[in-house]
């Protein structure tokens, strides 16, 4: 097996991960503040993803610019549903948190079935069946941009949490809650606020998903499973954990399906899964409770 | 004897004497089909295009045997488990023979169910052999079995070879990890050694499932593998994604054939991939377009269908179409709905004048159909087109495909 072709599945692999790792990475974010396990999480993104292809349908918007109008209505979203719907369930046991949510993901599969029925739908951008010659090395353009435009969105959610004061506020919200409150920040709107940023991350996922799969209403239940395998490995709550896990996730199918049988390749994933729970229950990049 | 007594002995008297011949009761009743197929999942739009072969069957039938047909339509949502609720629920609600599911997983769990309940099934397609050699007397399949759709396959890709003057040495082998992929995969290696006059070899398999949403690695390995041809079993989505990585992974072998599964010449595979969808191969059960049923059914189609073209349907809508009128030709002449009676008067089948190629439908003692043709369909100028056998081809066959690069 030649290096170029190794080359060219891990980097696949690695740049698709990073896409997995943002969708991810709004997982992460919503449960290590809000302490919330959102299992619609896929199910939002497939959401996402229909949005950037009506955009597309209707303006021939491309899907990376579609990015900012999805974000913006996704960030609203999250918003709305953390105050109107999720608040409530705060303080409730998680069972009824768990159900809350399986609920709105059952009635988001359901209701895109309605509006769009079952047949996969997809964007045609002119870059698509393009690829960079790298010497012997092929890099799909749509899968690069793809991972690029996750790699800025995860810096810029950096950089809000570590520098501004909204997010140093959030993060507050999340070491201590009740001092949180003690010091007089509105624990309520940062929780808002942090869905909406988790939120954010899967409209970005979404958009740049929608030029690499074909989208079905049945692709939320296998993106929120995907979710938490990643989180899992990489650590819940850890940031940077969940874009390591979607890059290793990413990268060790990749390698399974060239080394191994590709129709098993899914389960290395959960291999990795069950090892990193035995070893290091945490994740990778979580700290001990 | 008064005037009513009289009247109710000369009614019971007039309803002996017909009941035996059972034509009031058959005559008045409509014949109840459970179509089961998969039109959502990942199957949808071949199930979709199956149902419209069912959708368009009534009217057909009842002008041609005058039989009123009643169609159950239920969606197993491309799954093995729904697929035997499905045909349970639609036995429960009076289905008096069930027809699909084009999956040959699926078929395998309604066949149980028929069998248990003791109501016909016929399956319109799905090719796994097992199906029809379990013993079952009310499984019925009017399609090849894997063994058969390999056998004329591989006859069709020696046939293109000989007619394009070309000789591959090398194929990589690519297919769904499904009940179908692996029947199929069976049959090619069973048949392989004994097809002498095939100048290739298979140089590398590989698996996947059949749900993929990225084939990156399937088509870095298979490039990796330098044959000179794709010989491909596949389904329709992993179809165009198989064909968008090649573009990608700037991989143009001398072609793309299928020696006989669904996906490249389906409807959506022209509309998603455009120019990109011409000069692959499927090598499959086919209609024939100058048979006296195809026009009458394509008339119906178009009716039914105006802006659509049968040539995207044939296989889907044909064979799905024959199911029920088989159904349709053993009601006719059983005068009943009795199951047994039904499935003995199907055992009995002998239709001629059909819309598919091949021998006069005849179920043999295992409920199969034997002889059903093949034809070579190359997808030209974003139509399915047949190439071979040469007596039903339209146009020339092209291989190497022009986009070849050695």
């Amino acid at each position: 097996m030649s290096v170029d072709l190794v080359a060219n599945v891990v980097i696949a692999g690695v740049l698709t991960g990073l896409v997995y790792g943002l969708m991810a990475l709004g997982l992460s974010v919503i449960f290590g503040v809000v302490r919330v396990v959102n299992f619609a999480h896929g199910e939002m993104m497939t959401v996402a993803m229909y949005a950037a292809t009506l955009l597309f349908g209707a303006l021939k918007l491309d899907p990376f610019l579609a990015m900012l109008p999805v974000a913006a209505a996704f960030f609203v979203l999250g918003y709305a549903l953390q105050k109107g719907l999720i608040n409530p369930f705060i303080t409730r046991p998680e069972h009824s948190q768990f159900m809350l949510l399986v609920a709105l993901a059952i009635i988001l599969v359901n209701g895109m079935l309605l509006v769009f029925g079952p047949d996969a739908r997809n964007v045609q951008v002119d870059y698509q069946l393009e690829s960079f010659e790298l010497g012997r090395i092929l890099v799909d353009k749509a899968r690069l941009y793809a991972a690029g435009a996750a790699l800025v969105t995860a810096a810029g959610l950096f950089f809000f949490f570590r520098k501004t004061l909204t997010g140093k506020a959030i993060r507050a919200c999340a070491d201590n809650h009740l001092g949180a409150k003690v010091v007089g920040l509105d624990v309520k709107h940062l929780y808002a606020l942090t869905f909406g940023l988790g939120s954010v991350c899967l409209a970005v996922a979404g958009c740049a998903m929608v030029v690499l799969v074909d989208v079905t209403p049945g692709l939320g239940p296998y993106y929120t499973l995907l979710a938490f395998v990643i989180v899992i490995v990489g650590g819940l709550g850890s940031m940077g954990g969940a874009l390591v896990g979607g890059v290793l996730i990413g990268a060790s199918e990749a390698l399974a399906g060239l080394f191994i049988v590709p129709s098993a390749k899914s389960m290395f994933s959960f291999g990795l899964l069950i090892l990193v729970l035995l070893f290091r229950p945490q994740g990778l990049l979580g700290k001990k409770q | 004897m008064d005037r009513r007594q009289f009247n109710i002995a000369a009614g019971a008297g007039a309803l002996a004497a017909l009941s035996p011949f059972g034509i009031v009761r058959a005559q008045a009743q409509k014949l109840k089909v459970g179509v089961i197929l998969p039109r959502s999942g990942y199957l949808s739009f071949i199930g979709q295009s199956c149902q419209k072969g069912a959708d368009l069957a009534p009217g057909v039938i009842k002008e041609m045997l005058g039989v009123d047909i009643e169609l159950m339509n239920a969606d197993f949502e491309t799954s093995v488990d729904t697929a035997r609720t499905r045909a349970e629920r639609l036995i429960q609600e009076g289905a008096h023979v069930l027809v699909g599911p084009f999956d040959s997983g699926a078929a395998s769990a309604i066949a149980q169910v028929a069998e248990q309940r003791g109501v016909p099934f016929i399956i319109n397609i799905a090719a796994a052999p097992q199906i029809t050699e379990q013993g079952y007397k009310f499984v019925f399949r009017n399609f090849q079995t894997a063994g058969d759709i390999v056998r004329n396959g591989l006859d069709l890709i020696g046939e293109l070879f000989q007619a394009t003057n070309t000789v591959p040495r090398t194929a990589v082998y690519m297919h769904v990890n499904d009940t179908f992929g692996q029947a199929m995969t069976k049959g090619i290696q069973a048949l392989m050694p004994t097809r002498t006059q095939l100048p290739f070899k298979i140089v590398d398999t590989i698996s996947y499932d059949p749900a993929a949403k990225d084939l990156t690695v399937e088509v870095s390995r298979a490039k990796a593998a330098n044959a000179d041809f794709v010989l491909y079993v596949c389904r329709l989505n992993d179809a165009i994604l198989l064909r968008r990585e090649m573009v990608k992974q700037r991989w143009n072998p001398m072609g793309i054939i299928s020696p006989g599964s669904p996906g490249m010449y389906e409807e959506q595979y022209f509309k998603t991939l455009g120019k990109l969808s011409d000069y692959s191969i499927s090598n499959v059960p086919w209609y024939n377009p100058n048979a006296k049923l195809t026009r009458v059914v394509e008339k119906a189609f178009l009716k039914q269908n105006p802006n659509d073209k049968l040539v995207f349907h044939g296989l889907n809508a044909g064979f799905t179409f024959e199911a029920i009128y088989i159904a349709a030709d053993a009601f006719k002449r059983a005068r009943s709905t009795d199951p047994k009676v039904l499935a003995e008067a199907i055992r009995q089948t002998n239709i001629t004048d059909k819309m598919t190629l091949g021998a006069p439908i005849k179920f043999n003692a295992k409920g199969q159909v034997e002889g059903i043709g093949s034809a070579c369909v190359q997808n030209r100028d974003g139509l399915p087109t047949v190439v071979l056998p040469k007596n039903a081809a339209t146009a020339q066959p092209v291989f190497p495909a022009p986009y070849y690069k050695r």
